[in-house]
């Protein structure tokens, strides 16, 4: 009971900020949604399956695309984009497991590495290129409120990928406490054994891709509608490894981890800027060093922690 | 008594609209009776962090303005901030400066993609996005983007430079281009179309394109060489502009080669490629060069030395981000100098188009700076330096495209 509380509480937070927060603090939030519903995608196949992916920064980016493209040339509605870009990325994600996931541990790292090292360059190619926009990107519109909804467009916005972004939690959520999601990390933990239960590996690893790929595409999609650009240049490398170090900050393995690692992606490189703006990375570097050693296990496990001391679950325990 | 208030009430009310307009006007948005404030944005981390002394050299600039009294007696508040050279980002600060500090105007973002992911977003704002740091020729469009203007010559205009030369010193040339199939390439292109006009087609002779994704340009450049051309322009970034150099020595071909000022680096196109393959070829400059011998006693550079050494004791003066920096900003303080009194954004982006003949320290003698109403690119004048083997030597008049 006090569960069903404590995630009514957090929604309530997060919507609070539509009666009080500006144009610009909205749009962060949205970033932070959006990151989240990123990080939780690679969580899904890194925490909970163990499979190791540097490469989810081309799901992300062939989701942002996939709305960019469809709102821009054929005119379709952002919402109706959602579900195409997750599609697409789920067909993308399992085409791409299948070879992939018979790599494993570091060799599969290497391997969503170079995926992408090369999404930002097949961007560009010329035979994409009218659809695409080349390096010059696509700029799209920026959605307003429907059915008369007193809310700014900003306010839309940051509802409709809250919306959505619950919905992705609740859906992962339920996904990896089941027999699916034991499979999963049964098959991170003990494969042998996971074998010898029945447990289809190379199967369950693909699908879990798949899936994980589809999150993080919907992420991209959100995230292009909030920005209203895209642009092979913000799609590289280094997108990919800040959704990892955003999923080892929030902790692996955890629905709630992905949130915590999205609000430290966003909100870090800021204060890191306010600190040196000589070596704003170093001062990023020593940051994230000074939380690893505070949160080993993530800022997930801080949490957990907390939880356990909280009264109703020491009755239980 | 009743009617002599009642008249005063009225008068009252028919004079409150015109003082607040007038008030409104005085008080435009992110300036006050003794502050300016100013926001930035560049990549002081993530891959294109190289940039970040542009935005040190601002910072500078600015600080040493306000330790002179400031710009009519008002401070300059210089707000930078990092983008990381990632265009989600760059959002997110545009809309920080202008909608949580508030400043007046953006001065000089750095970055194509950058600037094109918070270009319709300023417009619609009605926020000056001043000479922005990029050299693409759409920051000249004025029509579409009345808020935008750019500060460097185009790419296209560059193109339009080396048409007029040929034009002038080489009418009976047959032209071979090479460009990169992309935006940048592109422009190159479109500025030999305009500036070659009805001459292009007879003129150029064979036009091949390459991809960055490809490894090598050797075979296009074999191509261009048997079309039979003896002049070659090759719009092309530093990887493939130093395999372009090192291929037509290789193969023996000769032409009169030009090299988009974008790969005129000594470091990373001329020796990587060979010096001595290099004799010959012919580049265009706009700004001094900080390691030329021939602005050792120069004015201007003196004084760039002289502020360089007073300000930023610690940095590399061999670095040109500091010099691009000194001109532009020399450029946006002249733009405030103009406005005087009414720092509306409306009269900010008016000055910016009203600049006539302005000469910056840093920039070529003859180089000078031109806007109005319908010309959004302030640098249209570059002067051709020749590579003798040990240095780029300029020679020639300054052409303006």
């Amino acid at each position: 009971m006090p569960r069903i509380a404590i995630i009514l509480g957090c929604i309530a937070l997060a919507v609070l900020p539509l009666l009080g927060a500006s144009g610009y603090q909205l749009f962060q939030l949205t970033l932070v949604v959006t990151y989240a519903v990123a990080i939780l995608g690679l969580n899904l196949v890194t925490g909970y399956n163990g499979q190791v992916s540097l490469g989810h920064g081309a799901f992300y980016a062939v989701g942002a695309y996939t709305t960019a493209i469809l709102m821009d040339k054929f005119a379709v509605p952002y919402w109706a984009t959602l579900p195409v870009a997750a599609v697409i990325c789920a067909v993308f994600g399992f085409l791409i497991g299948l070879p992939a996931l018979r790599l494993g541990g570091l060799y599969l790292a290497l391997t969503t590495f170079a995926l992408s090292v090369a999404v930002p360059q097949l961007l560009k190619y010329k035979l994409f290129d009218d659809y695409t926009g080349g390096v010059q990107g696509i700029v799209i519109d920026k959605p307003d409120a429907p059915f008369g909804l007193a809310l700014n467009s900003d306010q839309w916005v940051y509802l409709f990928t809250l919306a959505v972004g619950i919905v992705c939690f609740v859906l992962i959520a339920n996904l990896v406490k089941g027999r699916i999601g034991r499979a999963m990390i049964a098959i991170r933990d003990q494969p042998l054994a996971a074998e010898a239960m029945g447990i289809d590996i190379a199967m369950l690893k693909t699908y879990t891709f798949a899936v994980s790929a589809m999150i993080t595409g919907i992420a991209g999609s959100l995230g292009a509608v909030a920005v209203q650009f895209v642009a092979p240049d913000a799609f590289g490398a280094p997108l990919s490894l800040t959704f990892f170090v955003g999923f080892v900050v929030g902790g692996g393995a955890s629905i709630v981890g992905p949130i915590f690692g999205a609000i430290f992606v966003e909100f870090i490189p800021n204060i890191a800027d306010q600190i040196s703006k000589a070596a704003p990375g170093a001062v990023y570097g020593v940051l994230l060093i000074a939380l690893m050693f505070v949160a080993p296990g993530g800022c997930a496990s801080i949490v957990r922690k907390l939880a356990a001391r909280m009264p109703w679950n020491r009755k239980t325990t | 008594m009743k009617r002599r208030s009642l008249l005063t009430a009225a008068a009252a009310t028919l004079a409150t609209p015109s003082l607040l307009t007038r008030a409104h006007a005085a008080t435009a948005v992110g300036v006050t009776a003794t502050e300016i404030k100013i926001g930035h944005i560049v990549a002081y981390s993530g891959p294109a962090s190289a940039y970040g002394a542009i935005g040190r050299g601002h910072v500078a600039f600015w600080k040493m303005i306000n330790d002179q009294g400031g710009i009519n007696g008002r401070k300059i508040n210089f707000i930078t901030l990092d983008d990381g050279y990632a265009p989600p980002k760059t959002v997110e600060q545009a809309r920080r400066l202008v909608e949580q500090d508030e400043v007046a105007f953006l001065f000089n973002p750095l970055g194509t993609p950058n600037n094109s992911a918070i270009q319709k977003y300023m417009n619609s704002k009605k926020v000056p996005q001043l000479f922005v740091a990029t050299g693409a020729e759409k920051w000249g469009d004025y029509q579409h983007f009345p808020w935008t203007m750019g500060w460097q010559p185009s790419y296209q205009t560059e193109a339009q430079i080396y048409a007029k030369y040929i034009l002038k010193n080489k009418p009976d040339a047959k032209i071979a281009l090479l460009y990169q199939n992309d935006d940048f390439g592109k422009d190159y292109l479109a500025g030999l179309k305009v500036g070659l006009g009805a001459q292009f087609d007879k003129m150029v002779i064979k036009i091949v394109s390459f991809e960055v994704t490809d490894a090598t340009i050797d075979s296009q450049a074999v191509t261009l060489k048997d079309s039979g051309a003896d002049t070659l322009v090759t719009a092309a970034t530093p990887k493939f502009a130093a395999q372009m150099i090192r291929k037509v020595a290789d193969i023996g071909w000769k032409p009169l080669h030009f090299l988009t000022h974008v790969s005129a680096s000594v470091g990373a196109v001329i020796n990587p490629a060979g010096p001595e393959r290099a004799v010959g070829i012919i580049t265009s400059q706009y700004a001094k060069d900080p390691t030329d011998p021939t602005w050792a006693d120069d004015k201007g550079m003196n004084e760039w030395r002289a502020y360089m050494k007073a300000h930023m004791p610690d940095s590399d003066v061999a670095d040109s981000g500091y010099v691009f920096s000194y001109g532009v900003c020399h450029t946006m303080l002249q733009v405030l100098k103009q406005c005087g009194n009414d720092l509306s954004r409306e009269n900010i982006m008016h000055q910016a188009a009203s600049l006539k003949d302005l000469a910056i320290p840093t920039l070529l003698p003859g180089v000078l700076i031109n806007t109005s109403a319908t010309n959004f690119h302030p640098i249209r004048s570059m002067k051709l330096s020749k590579w003798d083997g040990k240095t780029w030597s300029l020679f020639g008049d300054v052409i303006t495209g």
